[in-house]
């Protein structure tokens, strides 16, 4: 496996931060001037009311959306920048709040496509599956039958994704983000719509992906229990504006992010 | 070779060691693991387990006392079973999916001090229930996902412990020769394993089987059934259950064939198809269940394929049982039966696996025909038996050729049955238990004086055929008054295997002639009313249809022909019954959760009706509380009608002898 590119970072450092960043469609707002940081091998959760900015901070984060001000800085390179490719290229993967598969495609063939970024033979070799391009597949294989296995998604393998149920979506897309090895998750309300006991079992995926591969992840959720439960460190937004930063009890404690979600009396 | 060579073992490691000699490079054991099938040959399976054994030995396992396995159908579970057998100790395997309350008092019950488990999951199960389970030291887990940061000091990795094993069994040549002698020394007589029953009636009860019975029983099977090395098994049914260690571990061991653990749990069926077992076991809902998704499927297929499907069942139907049966067809059938398996049977039974089954048993329950005739009409070779833990499995079964769907087949060879005064099945074979573990009151129990086990099942054997045929709980058999023979949950199964009738209740205990009243399938019955015209608003009315009434008294009729052809059942038939105007519905008490018939509540909730149905009356009055999904509760009121029944003859008596 090829080493993520820059330099090493211990556990417990800053992985990526966030320095003033803000963003604007036309007229409105949709970050203004937030900074906060991810530190290696932690979860880090973006909460906060309905059109707060938390995807936009992703998209950001992402490559996706370029911010008007400020800069990222990610393994201590800063960049004002990027493009998705080259942040999936530096180890940033990520899930969509609205699933976002190859619905003909089987679970399989979506977590194989995750590692596409990893292939290394050329179309001409890929075209006829032969030779070091065999051995290629083998291997990518390997690594996204160990995926599968950790998701405990074998029953679903040979299955289109268009005819699972949502739950078991939302896991493949997990599957083929992790497929990539990234170094920083990001997660766009994984447990959004699930039941309980879908969002008990993602939560320990979630849980068992920090834990096992060592990946850093910063989600996005709304549901609360979720969050205070999985997270190290709580960012809270409002209106684009961050009101709060700190551990899940610090921040339900916080007066203001009360006040964001409960209203304020005028 | 097989029958004596099984003489000369005694233990199942014993035998293990004979396979590893006998059929060495053949393989034992295959596991789909990441996506593909590995697999270990009988020598490899050997040197994995006496390392095992060795390990587990130098952690403090001793011979005689229990080992508790934990886990699904995986091969180090397995090799778990035949490591501890090698040391003289005794497995316990206890189900995977046990609550931890079941699984604290089998734990304690059966006095273990190691547990082999399958992975966090059942860690975290014992350990919530630790205190309940005193005399537990140690466990060893197959799965180290999510264990890194537990406290390791009374867990181990199999790996590991195998790892030692095997360092100690190379760097130390004394160990070998130490193994073998403790190896040779485990005694036919000795335990051989400790299978505690599902409990269903009361607490769970540890049933100690021997291994010399135990292998005695599986080499009369595996001779029955012509069983070879050749031969695959897929091991998917619950490890702690009989029917695995009976089918897939002893009947393997005895016939050195492969059996092979799927994926995981939800992967049996794609599995199966990839192994192509040649021999297999299915429960009746299981073969329920896939005849279903085939169905469906069918009909969400083209036009053409459907009908075609639809055609060559017909034909299979017709001709399909007795071409297996060995039964003389003529020229046209078998020719269409071969278009048929070309185009249809084949393929089909390649999508489900089973091709290449050349025995299949199923067993547990009473079994529809209809579905039972299926499989065998596209030329799979389902056989039923009958059988129990305390028997080890196989008390009869149907030998090939010889099968009909409402028997379970004559005694299996060298078991004696005889039918008690009371009806009660009672048995005494090979492979019989030597006792309940640490409970002789309940053994006594079970056994007669002179050394028969009561199964506590009711049957009889068919005169036609000389086959037992299974009818009830023996404790839930009744008489009419003139003393004939009234077994409500048979005649119950008769009707339900109706499509269109969903529950039966049969009354006839201490009374007159047998009554029955019918809840109809509202999905069955529904679909034949919209192709028939017939309007209906709610089930009550759809119920109390007459058109409907006259289907179903068609069924009864038929039931009554079947019932007509036993001479010991002929009395039972049905003389009248009813429609009954609400569903029963365990909301109001009436079945119970797993949707069993709750007879002693009803009787009491419809004396009108059950009056009425004795005293000869056209229809009756009835109103019932109802409960809804909600809680809520309301009264329902209905006139119900009640149909008289012909009953048949009873077979002359000269004929029957």
């Amino acid at each position: 496996m090829r080493a993520p590119s820059g330099p090493e970072i211990a556990v417990g450092d800053v992985l990526l931060s966030v320095e003033s960043v803000s963003l604007s469609f036309g007229g409105v707002k949709a970050v203004s001037d937030v900074s906060f940081d991810i530190r290696k091998g932690e979860i880090r959760a973006i909460i906060g009311p309905n059109g707060a900015g938390k995807t936009s901070m992703l998209n950001i984060i992402n490559g996706f959306y370029h911010p008007q001000q400020g800069r990222i800085i990610f393994k201590g390179k800063a960049r004002s920048k990027m493009r998705p490719h080259e942040a999936a290229h530096g180890g940033i993967a990520r899930t969509f709040q609205n699933v976002a598969l190859f619905r003909g495609m089987t679970a399989l063939d979506n977590i194989m496509a995750g590692r596409a970024l990893k292939m290394r033979t050329s179309f001409f070799w890929q075209l006829f599956r032969y030779g070091p391009a065999m051995r290629e597949e083998v291997e990518h294989r390997h690594r996204v039958e160990e995926i599968i296995d950790f998701l405990k998604i074998q029953e679903i393998r040979r299955v289109p994704v268009g005819r699972l149920p949502y739950g078991l979506q939302k896991r493949v897309e997990l599957g083929r983000a992790l497929a990539m090895e990234p170094e920083l998750l990001l997660l766009d309300e994984p447990m959004a719509g699930m039941n309980l006991e879908e969002k008990e079992d993602m939560s320990r995926f979630v849980l068992d992906v920090n834990d096992y591969y060592g990946t850093t992840i910063a989600l996005i959720e709304h549901d609360m229990g979720v969050v205070m439960d999985l997270s190290d460190r709580v960012v809270v937004l409002d209106h684009g504006i961050k009101i709060a930063d700190g551990t899940p009890t610090e921040v339900k404690n916080n007066q203001a992010v009360v006040d964001a979600y409960l209203g304020v009396a005028h | 070779m097989a029958p004596n060579v099984a003489e000369l073992a005694e233990t199942f490691p014993k035998l293990l060691m004979r396979n590893a000699y006998l059929y060495g490079s053949r393989p034992a054991m295959r596991h789909k693991d990441l996506g593909i099938w590995q697999t270990w040959t009988w020598t490899q399976v050997l040197e994995i387990v006496s390392a095992y054994a060795v390990g587990l030995h130098r952690l403090g396992v001793k011979r005689g006392e229990t080992v508790a396995i934990v886990g699904g159908n995986r091969p180090k579970l397995y090799w778990s079973v035949t490591a501890v057998q090698m040391l003289g100790a005794i497995p316990v395997p206890v189900y995977a999916d046990a609550v931890a309350d079941e699984l604290a008092y089998v734990l304690a019950h059966a006095d273990v001090r190691f547990a082999a488990v399958e992975d966090q999951e059942q860690i975290d199960k014992i350990q919530s229930v630790l205190k309940r389970v005193p005399k537990l030291e140690l466990m060893v887990y197959d799965e180290k996902r999510g264990l890194r940061d537990y406290d390791h000091s009374r867990l181990r990795s199999m790996d590991d412990v195998i790892d030692d094993g095997r360092k100690a069994l190379t760097g130390d040549p004394p160990v070998g020769a130490w193994l073998d002698a403790e190896i040779a020394a485990g005694k036919g007589s000795d335990p051989s394993i400790i299978l505690y029953t599902s409990g269903t009636t009361g607490a769970s009860k540890g049933v100690v089987l021997s291994s010399e019975r135990s292998i005695r029983a599986a080499a009369d099977t595996v001779a029955f059934d012509k069983l070879t090395a050749n031969d695959v098994a897929l091991a998917y049914l619950p490890l702690a259950w009989v029917g695995d260690h009976y089918l897939n571990y002893a009947q393997g061991m005895v016939s050195g064939f492969c059996m092979a653990c799927p994926e995981s749990p939800d992967t049996a069926m794609t599995d199966l198809r990839e192994i192509g077992p040649s021999f297999y076991f299915a429960p009746p809902r299981t073969l329920e269940l896939l005849l279903t998704r085939v169905m469906i499927r069918m009909e969400d297929a083209g036009f053409i394929k459907r009908k075609l499907f639809h055609y060559f069942i017909g034909v299979a139907r017709q001709y399909g049982e007795r071409i297996l049966n060995g039964e003389p067809v003529p020229l046209k059938g078998r020719l269409l039966y071969g278009i048929g398996n070309f185009l249809v049977y084949g393929p089909l039974k390649n999508v489900l696996g089973f091709s290449r089954v050349r025995v299949a048993y199923t067993a547990g329950e009473a079994i529809g025909p209809d579905l039972f005739n299926f499989y065998r009409s596209i030329g799979l070779n389902l056989k039923q038996l009958y059988g129990q833990t305390e028997a080890f499995l196989y008390v009869t079964a149907q030998p090939d050729g010889e099968i009909y769907s409402d028997t379970v087949g004559p005694a299996c060879p060298n078991v004696d049955i005889r039918i008690a005064e009371n009806g009660e099945v009672q048995f005494k074979s090979p492979g019989m238990f030597t006792g309940y573990f640490k409970d002789d009151a309940k053994t006594a129990e079970a056994m007669t004086p002179d050394g028969y086990v009561k199964t506590g099942d009711a049957g009889f054997f068919d005169e036609k055929t000389g086959h037992l045929k299974i009818i009830d709980r023996a404790k839930d058999v009744g008489r009419l008054n003139d003393g004939t023979l009234f077994p409500p949950k048979y005649i119950e199964n008769k009707l339900k295997f109706y499509p269109n009738i969903r529950e039966a209740v049969a009354l006839g205990d201490k009374c007159e002639f047998v009554c029955v009243m019918l809840n109809i399938d509202l999905t069955a019955v529904g679909s034949w009313a919209e192709r028939n015209n017939v309007v209906y608003a709610s089930y009550q009315e759809l119920a109390g249809h007459p058109l409907v009434y006259d289907m179903i008294e068609k069924h009864v009729a038929e039931v009554n022909h079947s019932l007509a052809a036993d001479m010991i059942m002929a009395g039972a038939q049905i003389k009248r019954f009813l429609i009954l105007h609400k569903e029963l519905d365990a909301d109001d008490g009436e079945l119970t959760r797993t949707q069993k018939v709750r007879r002693g509540f009803i009787a009491d909730r419809y004396v009108p009706l059950i009056k009425a149905l004795y005293d000869g009356s056209e229809e009756a009055d009835i109103s019932t509380e109802v409960t809804f999904e909600d809680g809520r509760k309301g009264v329902i009121s209905a006139r119900v009608k009640i149909r008289d029944m012909k009953t048949e003859p009873a077979p002359a008596m000269g004929k029957a002898a």
